[in-house]
């Protein structure tokens, strides 16, 4: 009995055997993966592909604009009804008129913020709309709704009206991938706000940062404000990013272990400012290399075989 | 007359057609743009739709269909290329070899079959990440693959409704 239907399966085309296609689909793609992860050679293939797919993806995110906008529907009618009820009821007229401008100076507070913020630093930025958090459970990135022609590159930071939330990691045409702040691949180098202290923060998952390599005797306290050194050429100096929440002085370690909570609404959706690039640092100076060590190298990777 | 999709019943199917098959693919993989975010239990519609094809059509639909929508999911999610391909390749490969048996069997104890293989799925995932140093998403993901069981009944009686049609068109018939 066939399992396809009516027609018997031609015995002669069933090409090669399971074993054999799963093998080599296997090893193809293990090879995607390491090529992926190791070498990052895949990147204009991605690229190539989402844009082709933007339509799609256009269409996919429908839905969930739809759902938005009937949630909006469903609010003016909510007014609309208040505002009837409040033609023959004055007080709650009022009301509803004070409820409106707490929305609108909440906002007002909010956009000036922004421009504060932007009008402080020196590099321009542009303000962008999160989409939606990436579908991969695996790592924290959310998408904005500017890309390759608004300017956004690669590596540019995001921050929000309290500090820094991420960087962006990957641009599309008409979007952008914001890596987050808690992302277990993300490192953002930090000083402490109250004594100058420089240390690496990294993403420890679940919404938390840890900062790493510090010394159990560190000059750290719960509450202390970590803000962006400045060092690494790419995220201004000074912006708030994390909170010591709790230190665990472990001597089973060699280093403490030091949880911060970010500052910003680094999981919540809103506007952001992607700040533009920032003019690089001076190149540090090139060690020399001795030639001794040069031309001992190659007889070393010798002696190891 | 009761459907009855299995190879149990009577019943004779029209053949399926390919491009049927090719539009409930694409439909999955819509589906599976949308972005929910991280919300738990929203099924994987690709990787449900491949096991209904892979156990259904195994001739048809197989490995190499496989790779592919698991490359245009890596790209859809912004993971690492070969994530899916891989998840998809070694699912693929479980409902095409397990096709043969599972037919015969009604389709809750047939849900119960595709769900070790869903499982097994996000486990391979799972691995992949873990291993490239990605953080685990909670035990609560898992729970995609239960609801994705619980679809599987109704899904394939929608998945099975062109076939259902009858061979002889009658012009008469009320519907």
């Amino acid at each position: 009995m066939s399992v396809v239907g009516h027609s018997p399966p031609s015995f002669f085309k069933r090409g090669p055997a399971p074993l054999a296609k799963l093998t080599f689909f296997v090893i193809l793609s293990v090879l995607l993966l390491v090529a992926d992860l190791r070498f990052h050679t895949l990147e204009w293939v991605r690229l190539g592909v989402a844009t082709a797919a933007w339509p799609m993806q256009r269409v996919a995110y429908l839905p969930v604009e739809a759902g938005g906008d009937l949630g909006k529907y469903f609010s003016t009618l909510a007014t609309l009804h208040q505002e009837n009820d409040g033609l023959r009821k004055k007080q709650v007229a009022i009301a509803n008129l004070l409820l409106r401008q707490n929305h609108l100076e909440d906002e007002n507070k909010h956009l000036r913020a922004l421009l504060d913020m932007r009008a402080r630093q020196s590099v321009e930025g542009r303000i962008a709309d999160i989409l939606y958090a990436a579908r991969d459970p695996f790592s924290r990135k959310i998408v904005i709704d500017k890309g390759m022609q608004q300017g956004i590159a690669d590596g540019q930071a995001v921050i929000d009206d309290i500090g820094v939330i991420g960087q962006i990691t990957r641009v599309f045409p008409l979007t952008a991938e914001v890596t987050l702040l808690t992302d277990k691949g993300q490192a953002i180098p930090v000083q402490v706000q109250r004594n100058g202290l420089r240390a690496i923060l990294a993403g420890a998952g679940a919404g938390m940062l840890e900062l790493r390599y510090m010394a159990t005797n560190a000059e750290i306290q719960p509450g202390d404000i970590l803000v962006t050194s400045g060092l690494d050429g790419i995220y201004l100096p000074g912006l708030p990013v994390a909170k010591v929440i709790h230190i665990d002085h472990s001597s089973s370690f060699s280093f403490a272990r030091i949880q911060c909570a970010p500052l910003a609404g680094v999981e919540r959706r809103g506007q952001v400012l992607v700040l533009g690039n920032r003019e690089s640092l001076p190149a540090p100076p090139e060690q020399p290399v001795p030639e001794e060590e040069k031309s001992n190298r190659g007889k070393h990777v010798k002696k190891g075989h | 007359m009761a459907v009855q999709p299995t190879h149990a019943s009577n019943r004779i199917l029209l053949p399926a057609r390919s491009w049927f098959i090719m539009l409930s693919m694409a439909v999955a993989l819509l589906l599976n743009l949308i972005p929910f975010g991280h919300l738990p239990g929203v099924p994987d519609w690709v990787a449900l739709a491949l096991t209904f094809w892979c156990i259904h059509q195994s001739l048809m639909i197989g490995m190499g269909a496989a790779f592919f929508l698991g490359l245009a999911m890596d790209v859809a999610d912004g993971s690492v290329m070969g994530q899916h391909a891989l998840a998809y390749v070694l699912l693929a490969f479980a409902a095409g070899g397990l096709s043969r048996r599972l037919l015969w069997f009604p389709l809750g104890l047939q849900a119960l079959h595709v769900l070790p293989m869903l499982l097994g799925m996000q486990i391979v995932m799972l691995l992949t990440r873990l291993i490239s140093g990605g953080e685990f998403p909670g035990l609560l993901w898992f729970l995609s693959s239960f609801v994705a069981t619980a679809l599987w009944h109704p899904l394939t009686h929608l998945l099975l409704l062109p076939q259902y049609r009858p061979t002889e068109r009658d012009d008469n018939r009320p519907i």
